[in-house]
């Protein structure tokens, strides 16, 4: 393998970094088995016993509810044979998980609850029911942020609050917007699957350049279509459209007017575009319910928040304006899975969700309008990188010019589509590649 | 007998203008309200304000449609073909407003030299109309609807 130490440079990366399967193991055992990785939100297992399994870099997790109510974060594993715990994707487990191996039960903790035949089959052994390594093993720390549950499983290192840092504004961003303060879950996960690395994706996320280039079939073909609404007056419907068509009508020269500010552990903001505070009747209802919770001042602070994209690195993108997120879970050197969320403001009118929910279905499906595009050109991407025909991967534009303080760092004026939140990515990747 | 025949050979036609890319004559047999629907599983009662992977008017399918033949859609450059067989059509109402007709399908997709299979059910909510039927509603529910999709759908199913 590459000497990781020569892998990135400030304007460029090795292509190995997206490639090698041998850099590939040590990015997941270094990187995302060890910092904070989203496992899933609160409301996705609302009774005792729910639970959803989570991958978090190579590691099979499950997330469960227990009789305390607390979540708990645990190895899918039975600590006997080895056999997977649960085979579900999600379900309930009931008032203890069972192997359906063995029989073995275990609390929702972990702890181990009982072994058939324990006393006449382990007397004399060197196990016995207090045996630490009878339980199935926990994550090594979990924690949630406003009802979203994250896992590290590394003992040491920050905690959530301060690995997020500024980019816990998604969160906050999601949860102000609801009248009630929080978020749930719609129960439906889409996952699609992508032919590259995951670097690749959470670069895409942030890369104002690409949307006029990729999108641009789709975005003039909604722009047709939302100009026939607005003749016809139908401007709430037209909004859905607007989504679309603003990935064309925004046009290349355009994207530098916005900007990017990327912060330390590889996080980052794009700002946003979309116009989404349009001044229809749903739109009127909802802020005047949330200024009656609120209050002015609060409100025109809640709704001012400037947020297209906050990518959570190395594995989480929240939409935090449209309340939905993907789950970044890398599945080879060559392949990523994206999990899809779409969440409900508490408290707001149907129609705020429905207009979301319109985002969620046209570019978040497997049907999708935007990421068919966006998948493809992953895929090329790994073709080429697979290959001899070059070493580097440049991410020059604007470096240089890039204004950092504090440890953050914001694409110049007029330069938002400077390469900074990559090249911020990968130092931070670099970094925990050789720590 | 003639309407279990004529239903079979306007969900034949059906497939037919997919396999062969008429798009336009495709989104032309939807009534003008018509919707065309692929529930994320089973479960769903219905399309509205649910998620869905496919919830379509004909205004959707419009941009669906032209964005497919807009010469920059990356994705749909490379080579990329279907085949489309259906069966075990049956008619579950019949009045003098309409027809419900289910069937099945199994769908054969290649992209460059990769081969996909999707299989599920049709059911068509169908009208009728000057020379045969539209579509009121159309709901594709896939057998593979929760799994993971390897890339994704780019037009209808």
């Amino acid at each position: 393998m590459l000497d990781v130490s020569k892998i990135v440079e400030p304007d460029r990366v090795r292509r190995e970094a997206y490639t090698d399967a041998a850099v590939f193991d040590l990015e997941m055992q270094r990187i995302h088995e060890t910092v904070w990785i989203y496992c899933g939100h609160q409301s996705q297992i609302p009774k005792v016993g729910d639970y959803y399994q989570v991958q978090i870099g190579r590691q099979p997790m499950l997330m469960v509810r227990g009789k305390d109510n607390k979540v708990h974060v645990l190895y899918n594993r039975c600590p006997h044979r080895g056999n997977m715990m649960c085979g579900d994707r999600h379900g309930n487990t009931g008032e203890q998980f069972r192997c359906s191996y063995h029989a073995w039960q275990f609390h929702h903790d972990g702890r181990l609850k009982q072994i058939p035949m324990m006393e006449s089959g382990y007397a004399g052994t060197r196990l016995n029911k207090d045996s630490p390594e009878l339980s199935m093993k926990r994550a090594a720390r979990v924690e949630s942020y406003r009802g979203f549950v994250f896992a590290s499983l590394s003992a040491t290192g920050p905690g959530l609050k301060e690995f997020l840092g500024k980019s816990i504004v998604a969160f906050d961003d999601m949860c102000d917007r609801a009248p009630e303060g929080e978020v749930e879950v719609v129960p439906n996960c889409f996952r699609v699957i992508q032919h590259s690395n995951w670097k690749l994706f959470m670069e895409n996320q942030i890369d104002a350049l690409h949307p006029s280039v990729v999108h641009q079939s789709t975005g003039r073909a909604a722009h047709e279509v939302e100009k026939q609404l607005a003749r016809k007056a139908k401007a709430g419907e037209a909004l859905s459209y607007h989504m679309l068509s603003a990935f064309a009508t925004v046009t290349i020269d355009k994207w530098d007017n916005f900007q990017t500010v990327s912060y330390p552990y590889g996080h980052c903001i794009l700002a946003g575009y979309m116009g989404l505070r349009p001044q229809d009747p749903d739109t009127l209802a909802y802020d005047k319910i949330m200024i009656k919770k609120y209050g002015q001042k609060r409100f025109e602070e809640i709704v001012g928040v400037n947020i297209h994209h906050v990518l959570v690195y190395p594995g989480l993108s929240v939409q935090s304006p449209l309340q939905q997120l993907r789950a970044v879970r890398p599945l080879g050197v060559d392949r990523t899975l994206t999990e899809i969320w779409h969440f409900r403001l508490k408290g707001a009118p149907e129609a705020i969700y429905r207009r979301s929910l319109a985002y969620y279905n046209l570019v978040n499906s497997p049907a999708t309008l935007i990421n068919a595009d966006d998948l493809e050109n992953f895929w090329k991407c790994h073709q080429g990188l697979s290959s001899d025909g070059g070493d580097w991967v440049s991410l020059a534009r604007h470096h240089g010019h890039d204004i950092e303080k504090d440890g953050t760092v914001s694409s110049a004026p007029n330069q938002g589509t400077s390469e900074a939140p990559m090249r911020n990515q990968m130092k931070a990747w670099a970094k925990y590649m050789q720590a | 007998m003639k309407a279990q025949h004529d239903v079979e050979q306007f969900l034949y036609q059906q497939s037919e203008l997919l396999d062969t890319k008429r798009w336009q004559d495709w989104v032309d047999l939807f009534t003008p309200d018509g919707i065309y629907w692929m529930p994320p599983d089973a479960s769903y009662k219905t399309w509205d304000g649910q998620p869905a992977i496919f919830a379509e008017d004909k205004n959707l399918m419009t941009v669906r449609m032209n964005r497919v033949l807009h010469p920059d859609a990356w994705s749909q450059r490379p080579l990329w073909e279907t085949n489309h067989v259906v069966s075990n059509v049956v008619i579950e109402k019949s009045s003098s407003k309409g027809i419900i007709a289910r069937s099945r399908f199994h769908m054969m997709e290649l992209r460059r030299d990769d081969v996909r299979h999707f299989a599920g059910s049709y059911t068509h909510h169908l009208v009728k109309a000057r020379g045969g039927y539209r579509i009121k509603l159309q709901r594709v529910d896939m057998t593979n609807a929760q799994a993971a999709y390897d890339y994704v759908l780019q037009v209808w199913v």
